[in-house]
């Protein structure tokens, strides 16, 4: 009760000459209406928090450096460094704008990752084994051109060449290894989507 | 009518702390803030 009596003047002064129970007091009498002015500014508990500190931090540093003068009151002192604090808060934050995944907005809806998950590499690789099976099936020599032309990149002329047959021969090779795959996919239901 | 005649309710305000954890932290940081004046010059260190 007669701490209460100390008036903050006296209570800073005392701290400045040494003693440090004194900035104990200074805090309790007014940590609430610091931290709930920072609060009502900001309104996340963390971030008062922060800027609680780091205003009293500079508190202590003035304090200690013997730069506070006692022209104005204690509390509007500490209130304007909190005050710029969280001015210098909102400037940063600004600077660097942070999404949260509170209200209805969510920013996973906008943003996606374009590698594929472990599902869609495993369906991938099997639809990849499945086409090669089907291939498989067809003639040789429909195999050969399918396989110059989708796999190795080749052009129908650079087929002709090599195979020794028309460009027209290889031309319809491709045609009917198409036609074919498309048949023994419908006859053994296979399923070849993504 | 009854409404309009009864008391608006009073509007709490809610009392915020900060965490006895950061006040400490405070306490502790005075404590181990040491300045040291040197012509004109301030030397801060941090004894913890």
């Amino acid at each position: 009760m007669q701490k209460e009596l100390i008036t903050d003047a006296t209570l800073v002064s005392n701290y400045i000459k040494g003693d440090e129970g004194a900035l104990g007091i200074l805090i309790t009498r007014h940590k609430q209406r610091i931290y709930s002015f920072i609060y009502s500014k900001v309104y996340d508990k963390d971030i008062a928090e922060d800027i609680f500190q780091d205003t009293f931090i500079k508190v202590i540093r003035t304090l200690k450096r013997g730069s506070y003068n006692e022209e104005g009151k204690f509390l509007p002192w500490v209130m304007r460094i909190s005050h710029n604090l969280v001015i210098d808060h909102f400037r940063k934050s600004n600077r660097m704008p942070k999404f949260s995944n509170s209200g209805e907005f969510s920013i996973f809806s906008v943003l996606s990752d374009s590698a594929l998950d472990a599902e869609k590499t495993l369906i991938k690789e099997q639809v990849e084994r499945d086409v090669r099976r089907v291939m498989d099936e067809l003639p040789e020599d429909q195999k050969e051109v399918l396989v110059m032309r989708m796999y190795n990149d080749l052009s129908f002329k650079e087929i002709s060449e090599k195979t020794g047959v028309s460009i027209n021969t290889a031309l319809g090779r491709m045609r009917y290894a198409l036609i074919n795959m498309r048949k023994i996919i419908d006859k053994h239901n296979i399923i070849l989507t993504n | 009518m009854a409404k309009l005649y009864s008391q608006n309710p009073k509007r709490e305000k809610i009392k915020r702390n900060p965490k006895q954890e950061t006040v400490d932290f405070l306490l502790n940081y005075s404590k181990a803030l040491n300045v040291l004046k040197f012509n004109n010059m301030n030397f801060e260190t941090v004894l913890n």
